[in-house]
């Protein structure tokens, strides 16, 4: 994955990479690991200023899904900052960059959510919810929102 | 563009120098 030129570019642009190898790093493997429970690799953790997680990717992904995945981190990020707008944008660029991807559904759910936090209107939620029946019918987000229509 | 990416050590310091951006945290196994 981190050998791909999209990825190499993705990742200097937007985060600070650190890695931590399970034999040469030993001791930090298990001291972070311990700290993140991170029982696992290949696990991608990103990690705010504060410490704190707002996303976990495990397990190898193709490109264009650990791409998805990343810029779904930026959207959570931005969601829990309280950057509604930004957050927003980011979900909607997760949608129009990797529809075909997992993180797609989860990002057309978040879209609205994020809308709706910023605007305060349902109709915002109501539109997200109608949003689901024209694609991803079949996504667990899906009967998420379904509640809004 | 970056030929490659340059992978820090040190956790402590990348939180400290983060700001408004994400550390990405890679536990890896792959050959170094």
């Amino acid at each position: 994955m981190y050998s791909d030129p999209r990825v190499i570019d993705f990742v200097t642009r937007h985060f600070v990479p650190v890695r931590v190898h399970v034999k040469e790093n030993a001791a930090e493997f298990k001291r972070l690991g311990e700290r993140f429970t991170a029982q696992w690799t290949p696990t991608t953790l990103l990690v705010d200023a504060s410490g704190t997680e707002r996303h976990r990717i495990e397990g190898f992904l193709p490109v264009q899904d650990f791409l998805s995945q990343l810029e779904l981190g930026l959207a959570k990020a931005a969601f829990a900052r309280k950057d509604y707008r930004s957050a927003e944008r980011l979900y909607r660029d997760v949608l129009d960059r990797y529809p075909d991807t997992d993180a797609a559904p989860e990002a057309q759910y978040w879209t609205g959510v994020s809308k709706y936090r910023a605007t305060n209107d349902p109709a915002d939620l109501k539109a997200t919810g109608d949003a689901f029946r024209q694609r991803y019918q079949d996504s667990t987000w899906a009967k998420k929102a379904s509640v809004w229509t | 563009m970056a030929q490659q990416i340059q992978w820090g050590r040190d956790f402590g310091a990348a939180l400290e120098s983060v700001g408004d951006r994400l550390v990405l945290l890679d536990f890896s196994a792959a050959p170094m």
